[in-house]
């Protein structure tokens, strides 16, 4: 059990390295549902399996989904004021 | 200040960290070795004074139900404040767009025909295993508010399968904001309802019922189901409101 703690605390501290490490926001996103679903498993194991079962719902699908539409969210918004204030230049420039 | 100084700075205050961590983790009690009264003391008072064998349920929604009431209400102003900060801007031509014209939200072809079939299939089970887990709160672990997120979840299942509109349906229906509503407000009536019976406020003054029974407990389990509506509403509103012009644009963009 000891053993086991320890592995999975030291996974959950790897993967966040990884996580911060990596530069594609997609990539990110996923090792950040993996990092969720390490989070519930270590709620399990230190015998709280009522905060697990909300953290692999929030921890793994909720979190990363927002966070996701969020930037889709601000990449339409900066291409619109890119597109309103020079819109021919930007066009051209897309094409290309 | 050059490279060489600010790593020799980093690792004097790594090695502080480290002293006083070890310092803080040596006297910790031995892994699920809890020193403290109240745990002992709750986990054999819950079951009989009631009637509930989830000791964690009967703390969160009746022996510390108003901390809980608190958090339910954070829940419920943050998801309000989103939705005030991403309102649809008039004028906008996305929104009139996307909202008039519902048609123009068409899908994709699917991504990938495993993930199409999975996600219709996980459906109907995770919406059943959301309520599973929301009516029994009281007995196992579980309780409203992850039978809540797990029945949202469900939904989500549908826009990964690429069944956007299907998930469009679901969480721009005008019941689910009332359910987000109706879910808080019942929670805070519940706790009036005790003030009504001539107890203090979020008494447990329903009648308790047999020990393992799914309608047992009172007030626990009542709360725990506006509760679980109150959460999976909420998750659905705020996905939906980020989604919302995404959408939009995307259609308009197709048409």
């Amino acid at each position: 059990m000891m053993i086991l703690g320890v592995g999975l605390l030291a996974l959950i501290g790897v993967s966040a390295l990884v996580i911060v490490r990596t530069d594609d926001v997609t990539n990110q996103l996923l090792g950040l549902s993996f990092y969720g679903l390490l989070f519930a498993l270590m709620f399990f194991l230190f015998q709280a399996p009522d905060v697990a079962l909300s953290q692999i719902t929030v921890g793994a699908i909720a979190l990363p989904l927002m966070i996701m539409l969020a930037i889709t969210r601000m990449k339409y918004h900066s291409e619109s004021t890119h597109q309103n204030k020079a819109a021919p230049p930007a066009r051209e420039a897309r094409h290309d | 200040m050059t490279e060489r100084h600010r790593l020799l700075l980093f690792l004097a205050g790594a090695c502080g960290l480290a002293v006083l961590y070890l310092a803080g983790i040596r006297n910790l009690p031995p892994w699920g070795q809890y020193r403290g009264p109240y745990g002992d003391v709750i986990a054999q008072l819950a079951v009989f004074q009631r009637h509930a064998t989830d000791t964690v349920n009967a703390i969160t929604y009746d022996y510390r139900g108003f901390d809980t009431l608190g958090e339910e209400f954070i829940l419920f102003s943050a998801v309000t404040g989103v939705m005030l900060l991403l309102r649809p801007e008039d004028g906008q031509t996305s929104r009139a767009g996307g909202e008039k014209n519902p048609a123009s939200f068409r899908d994709r072809a699917a991504l990938s025909e495993t993930v199409q079939v999975l996600a219709s299939g996980v459906f109907g089970f995770s919406v059943l295993f959301g309520v599973y887990i929301g009516t029994h709160g009281q007995l196992t672990p579980g309780g409203g508010f992850q039978g809540g997120v797990i029945i949202a979840a469900a939904p989500m299942l549908l826009y990964i399968a690429e069944n956007t509109e299907a998930f469009r349906r679901i969480v721009s229906h005008p019941v689910t904001e009332a359910l987000e509503a109706a879910g808080a407000a019942a929670y805070a009536l519940i706790g009036l309802a005790a003030l009504a019976c001539g107890a203090p406020f979020l008494t447990n003054v329903l009648p308790l019922g047999r020990t393992g029974d799914v309608l047992s407990s009172g007030t626990i389990a009542l709360i725990s189901a506006c509760v679980g509506v109150e959460v999976a509403a909420a998750f659905l509103l705020l996905i939906w409101e980020y989604l919302r012009e995404i959408l939009a644009r995307a259609g308009n963009a197709e048409a």
